[in-house]
């Protein structure tokens, strides 16, 4: 299953004005996989992933998504993947249902569908108490966990999460990391920025962005290897710190 | 001196925020407020700052009461807020020298404290505090809340949301106010931060799980955890969580962190259990206990 490509990325490439913020970065990303995207505040991360999620028209260089192109595609894109972030969330003077139902809506599925999803989505979250409660009424790592679920609504492809679990309890973000790996075992490919570097160890792959190039990538087994040091944060140490 | 808090307790509405909470945080000491988001710690920051009054119980802060005596605190006390809150529009330099004005000083008079901390953004003083990267408007914060010189630091999580070679770096600065005899009290939900602090109090839900100093903590956790490995990490947490005989499974790094309910475990028993779920590279070794194992442990 892990054989597919999902992400292609060659030589891309952003600049504002004078700056390169993403200088040349190639990676692929395959079916299924966790794929972690590191990188120092101001390395790159958000610039390049609002390449990929089609967003931001590249500079230069190369990048197909779930098989669509983000020069000419970027619509197709957006279709095919999930998009989660800390600061978005949800509506959070919508309810529980209103917000799954809405954003259903937006991912164009049917009534039909929505209401299947809705009541398998309650019901694996445990929400059945709270459906009709508005979304601001819930502690935030509830809101995190819904966030992910109503994100893959759809089936996408992709899922991107920029740095999901900033701010959860300890508890809720081994839950949601459950989560993550029963969606990739599902093979729906994770793509996932965190500044925990314990979840960092999580994933299949991981990519180090420094001053917008990518400077490892690699197991997270192998890239401790290759640095010599017993934890992924000295990794990120060695890296970052140059 | 120091901070002194006697049951606080703070509700907005029907949620209850802070919900009897006490503690002293010695004077000098590098104390660490340690829990999630919601857990009560902006609300605590507030009360003990004087800008939010307490619904129950009492605190001093470097000696001074929070209601009684609250124009000294504001004069004694360093406050960064969680959010950034100094003047987008003025530049640097004009931020620091009105907070030095403000409480009567000069950046000249004070400039020994945060030498360390303003020369990494000396070079940009003319730039406007808003045209700031995120690392360099927590430097300008820290820098501003120290000009008057204060007893008592308030950090509310000055590290959240940044990466882990700038996290450090801050730390190593605490570390050097601390020695110049500032009481710090940091919040910060990076359990791995904790045991940078010289005491810590857990706080989950606006109650206090326990208060501390970090290797007290992790010595308290009375069980055994194993580092369990395995080729195929969801078909692990999977397989431990349906072993009867489980009493925590948490990923962990690389490895799930397992403990046994049973005092005589054994672990080669569950790896034959493992290995008849068909798992493969299976790995199992007694491993140390981390504040993050204990905090988790306390919050069940």
């Amino acid at each position: 299953m892990k054989d597919k490509t999902i992400i292609h990325v060659e030589n891309l490439t952003k600049m504002f004005g004078d700056f390169t913020a993403v200088d040349a970065i190639t990676f692929e990303v395959k079916k299924g996989e966790i794929f972690g995207f590191l990188g120092a505040n101001g390395a790159g991360k958000t610039t390049a992933m609002k390449m990929l999620i089609g967003i931001s028209t590249p500079t230069s260089g190369e990048a197909q998504v779930a098989d669509f192109n983000v020069y000419t595609n970027p619509d197709d894109i957006k279709k095919n993947i999930g998009y989660m972030s800390q600061k978005f969330a949800l509506y959070d003077d919508l309810t529980v249902k209103e917000n799954i139902t809405f954003f259903g809506g937006i991912y164009g599925l049917s009534k039909k569908q929505i209401n299947e999803k809705r009541c398998q989505l309650v019901e694996e979250l445990g929400l059945e108490e709270v459906v009709n409660e508005l979304v601001s009424s819930l502690p935030l790592g509830w809101k995190q966990k819904l966030a992910f679920s109503v994100a893959l609504l759809h089936d996408p492809k992709i899922i991107f999460l920029d740095e999901p679990t900033g701010g959860v309890d300890p508890i809720t973000r081994r839950q949601f990391w459950e989560m993550i790996y029963k969606t990739a075992h599902n093979g729906t490919t994770v793509f996932v920025t965190t500044h925990y570097m314990d979840e960092a160890e999580y994933c299949d792959r991981v990519s180090i962005m420094v001053d917008g190039k990518i400077e490892a990538l690699d197991t997270p087994k192998k890239l401790k290897e290759q640095f010599k040091v017993d934890s992924m944060n000295d990794v990120f140490l060695k890296l970052a710190r140059g | 001196m120091g901070i002194k808090i006697k049951n606080i307790s703070k509700s907005y509405g029907d949620l209850k925020a802070v919900d009897a909470i006490s503690f002293d945080v010695k004077d000098g000491e590098l104390f660490g407020l340690i829990g999630p988001d919601g857990a009560g710690k902006t609300t605590i920051f507030r009360i003990l700052t004087t800008l939010l009054i307490a619904d129950e119980g009492e605190a001093t802060v470097a000696g001074y009461d929070v209601i009684k005596d609250y124009i000294d605190i504001r004069n004694h006390v360093g406050y960064m807020p969680g959010r950034f809150s100094l003047y987008q529009d003025l530049t640097v330099e004009e931020n620091l020298e009105f907070f030095a004005t403000i409480f009567n000083t000069t950046i000249e008079e004070n400039y020994d404290l945060i030498k360390d901390i303003y020369i990494q953004i000396e070079p940009f003083k003319h730039r406007r505090a808003g045209k700031l990267s995120g690392g360099m408007k927590q430097k300008l914060a820290l820098s501003c809340a120290l000009i008057h010189k204060p007893k008592v630091l308030f950090l509310d999580e000055p590290t959240t949301g940044v990466d882990p070679v700038s996290r450090k770096e801050f730390w190593e600065m605490l570390k050097r106010l601390q020695q110049k005899g500032i009481t710090i009290l940091v919040s910060t939900p990076y359990m791995d931060e904790a045991a940078l602090c010289d005491r810590i109090a857990l706080i989950q839900d606006g109650k206090i799980l326990k208060v501390n100093t970090p290797k007290e903590i992790v010595k308290d956790y009375s069980k055994k955890i194993y580092d369990i490995g395995a080729g195929d990490m969801y078909e692990l947490i999977l397989s431990l969580k349906e072993y009867e005989h489980h009493y925590s499974v948490y990923p962990f790094g690389e490895f799930v962190h397992y403990t046994d309910k049973r005092s005589d475990f054994n672990p080669k028993e569950l790896v034959k259990y493992l290995e008849h779920r068909n798992l493969k590279d299976i790995t199992i070794q007694e491993t140390q206990t981390t504040i993050e194992d204990a905090f988790m442990e306390l919050a069940k």
